[in-house]
């Protein structure tokens, strides 16, 4: 019954939903099904939660070599969860305002003096690796690197100013690459990864997929 | 063997046209319930099918029929063709250049949560994985970026070991939960690359704006690297820094290319038949849009 | 191994201070350059200015901090645009990271415009769910987030008292930095519901988008910051999209420089290893 009852429940929401957008007389149902879902899914990440503070607690007792990055985690974890949820928006003390989320409160402050500038950080690394990447990469070793090497270099000149600059014609031409061989690339890759998507979509109310209760 | 898989299907099959039914059934109070209020001010009468969908779901229909006799050939035993995945054959020598070179293979099931069906086709693609280099006592390297993900990865290593008939083999220490945050397991991985050096790094899963940062670093350290996924923006990276590529949809044939499981074969089979229907449908439209019919495209229009 | 082998295996750490100095050039040396705009931006533009003043909008921003250098510029001229022609905007991100950048920039820019919270403009946060909020959300928005960003009753503000549906309102507007993002709200509200909708999304994702585009699902695309900045332009509020164009400008050359060394580099060393 451990996987029997997951698989029914499963089947039988998804069958709702598929037939809720052809039948429409089907909503109501649909609807309120959906608002389980939502229930579950931010009971979901609590379950998330509690994972992240489960395994970073294990590493800790344990005394693994990570373990004081553990504890900065989870030092990190309650502190935000503390000043977000659990201290009142009321509580200011000495004209600064502690509690909740709002602009000017410390958790907003934490957010936008740590994590914004680490996040940004870490994304700003991808130019210059794209940069090396490039540099490695794009080599004229057959007909089609050659091809990828010449439409990289006229996409990149005409996707910027410079590029109109350089030839009035560029922006155009990296215009029709990007919408003619670009977009008829793009749409086969979609479809087909539109259609792997229906089909296990289809097995999993059709009861064919079962991996996601641990397979068989 | 056989006929249990089509009692299987035959079973789910069943069962689920019992669920559609059920779900029909219980529609119909929850309908009565929220007419009953309206009754005072008459509200519009529902459609009982949105013929405006048609265009949709006879495609699905048909789509339908072909993964379930596909299937059924499948099960039957019917050789069905998958052609060779240059990808999947680089993972067989990815793992002996790891044992040759006494170094780890590091697995990265992609930074989503188990309801994207990405991450569980890499969990059965993990599971073949470890099948192998459990023969060879490679240690196998499993960061997970999201903590719901780490018991479904111990459970594809575990079960892999076990099957090779190597159950000691298997180290729990290998499958390592690093963060939920994108970067943050990003950096985390980087650091695994850096200072436990592997001599094979798989991408198989799916990936957002971090893979070329793994990838990038992974070269770094002189690693074979072998990428797959779904998500089409990040193929041109992954294309680019790795010595091989899953592009889109090899990525889920390619679990029906390792275990063969009739399920995955025949689904695999409806799929290429479909896209041909599809090609079909897009060279009717465009010849009659040419000759001046526009009717069959307005019907195509989602509504 | 001579100087040409070893420039063709050039160590990375050069290339990326090569990228720096590059990228940093504008900053020292100001460069100014046309914007010249594109099919795409134009339709985005004129969907905006071709609404009937005061319409509601439907503006979800699903990006995180790590894409705010890029969708920042464009979600900050998009609210110029919406606010200037006095439509009103409901705000929300699918995000868990997003609330806190997405909630700064569009109470900035209300303060800007004199706009009134829960009057002109309401912000709801975030709420877990991806695509199952895109459906439920269409059919009642106070359903889906009964509580704002900030904690008051959703009901209570006088703007969700008139829009409280998807059909309610005149247009959708979504700043997208992947997913859940652009792609999603086509295939689960645009199918669906026969409202515009417009996309502005992070220079990688924008190619994906293009079908949509071509298919009219979409009325406009911005991609990346070199759309921003041709929006910018267009509805004549050059802000930091504009500014940073010389510097992508910049960053693109040096890519493509080191593209055309490393290929000369590759043919001379190959012609010289086949003649010895």
């Amino acid at each position: 019954m451990r996987r029997e009852v997951p698989i029914i429940i499963t089947i039988f929401i998804g069958w709702v939903m598929v037939l809720d957008f052809f039948f429409p007389w089907i909503s109501g149902t649909a609807t309120h099904m959906r608002d389980w879902t939502l229930v579950l899914i931010a009971v979901s990440q609590m379950l998330g939660v509690a994972n992240v503070a489960r395994i970073n607690l294990d590493k800790v007792s344990r005394g693994h070599k990570d373990a004081p990055y553990a504890v900065m985690l989870l030092v990190a974890m309650l502190t935000m969860i503390v000043l977000g949820v659990l201290m009142p928006k009321s509580a200011t003390i000495g004209g600064f305002t502690w509690g909740g989320i709002e602009g000017g409160s410390l958790f907003d402050k934490i957010y936008n003096q740590m994590y914004v500038p680490m996040q940004g950080t870490m994304f700003s690394l991808l130019a210059f690796f794209i940069a090396s990447a490039a540099y490695r990469a794009f080599k004229i070793r057959s007909p089609e690197a050659t091809i990828l090497a010449v439409t990289a270099v006229i996409i990149m000149i005409g996707q910027v100013p410079i590029g109109s600059l350089l030839w009035d014609g560029m922006p155009g031409l990296s215009a029709w690459i990007m919408n003619v061989p670009n977009l008829a690339a793009k749409r086969a890759i979609l479809i087909g990864a539109a259609l792997g998507a229906v089909a296990t979509g289809m097995k999993v109310i059709l009861g064919l997929e079962r991996n996601y209760v641990g397979g068989e | 063997m056989a006929d249990r898989a089509n009692a299987r299907t035959g079973t789910g099959i069943a069962g689920s046209l019992a669920g559609a039914f059920a779900a029909l059934l219980i529609a119909l109070p929850a309908l009565a319930q929220e007419a009953a209020p309206a009754a005072a001010a008459p509200a519009a009468p529902v459609q009982f099918f949105s013929s405006e969908r048609l265009n949709i779901l006879i495609p699905i229909v048909i789509f339908t029929l072909l993964i379930l006799y596909f299937i059924q050939q499948a099960k039957q035993g019917k050789s069905l063709f998958i052609r060779n995945i240059p990808g999947l054959d680089a993972i067989e020598e990815a793992i002996g250049r790891c044992t040759e070179m006494g170094r780890p293979i590091l697995y990265v099931p992609g930074i989503d949560d188990a309801t994207n069906i990405q991450t569980i086709y890499s969990m059965i693609i993990l599971n073949h994985v470890a099948k192998r280099v459990a023969q060879y006592d490679t240690p196998l390297i499993v960061p997970v970026g999201k903590a719901i993900v780490t018991p479904l990865a111990e459970e594809a290593v575990k079960s892999g070991y076990t099957a090779a008939g190597r159950p000691d083999a298997y180290n729990p220490n290998n499958i390592r939960f690093m963060s939920d945050e994108q970067f943050a397991f990003t950096a985390a991985v980087n650091g695994i690359m850096n200072r436990e050096k592997p001599a094979a790094n798989i991408y198989l899963g799916s990936f957002f704006a971090e893979s070329l940062v793994l990838a990038e670093t992974g070269i770094m350290t002189g690693a074979i690297q072998i990428a797959g996924t779904a998500n089409i923006h990040q193929l041109p990276f992954f294309v680019v820094a790795c010595d091989y590529a899953l592009v889109g949809e090899e990525f889920y044939a390619a679990t029906a290319y390792l275990s063969r499981e009739p399920g995955l074969v025949g689904t695999l089979k409806a799929t290429d038949v479909m896209k041909v229907v599809l090609m079909l449908t897009i060279i009717i439209g465009v010849l009659l849009e040419q000759f001046g019919f526009h009717g069959f495209t307005a019907w195509m229009q989602p509504k | 191994m001579n100087w040409m082998q070893r420039l063709e295996k050039l160590d990375r750490r050069i290339i990326f201070v090569i990228m720096f100095i590059a990228v940093s050039i504008p900053v020292l040396v100001r460069l100014d350059m046309p914007i010249p705009s594109s099919k795409e931006v134009d339709d985005y533009f004129d969907t905006i200015e071709k609404l009937p003043d005061g319409s509601p909008v439907f503006f979800p921003a699903d990006f995180d901090p790590g894409s705010v250098a890029e969708l920042e510029p464009m979600m900050r001229t998009s609210l110029r645009h919406l606010f200037r022609k006095n439509c009103k905007v409901i705000c929300f991100t699918l995000w868990d990271t997003g609330p806190g950048v997405v909630d700064g920039i569009i109470r900035d820019e209300a303060k800007r415009a004199n706009k009134e919270y829960g009057v002109d403009y309401v912000f709801l946060g975030f709420k877990a769910g991806r695509e199952v909020i895109m459906v439920q959300i269409a059919n009642s928005i106070s359903g889906v987030f009964p509580q704002d960003y900030v904690g008051a009753d959703t009901k209570s503000l006088p703007l969700m008292q008139q829009v409280d549906k998807l059909t309610d309102t005149k247009l959708i507007v979504n700043i997208s930095a992947g997913y859940p993002g652009t792609k999603e709200w086509v295939q689960q509200v645009r199918t669906r519901y026969a409202i515009p909708m417009l996309s502005g999304c992070t220079g990688v994702s924008a190619p994906e988008y293009y079908p949509y585009y071509q298919a009219g699902q979409l009325s406009g695309l911005l991609g990346g910051l070199g759309g921003a900045a041709k929006y910018e332009n267009k509805a004549n509020e050059k802000g930091e999209a504009t500014a940073g164009m010389p510097a992508q400008s910049m960053g693109h050359l040096a890519v493509i420089a080191l593209i055309l060394m490393g290929n000369v580099l590759y043919v001379v060393n190959k012609k010289k290893a086949g003649t010895r």
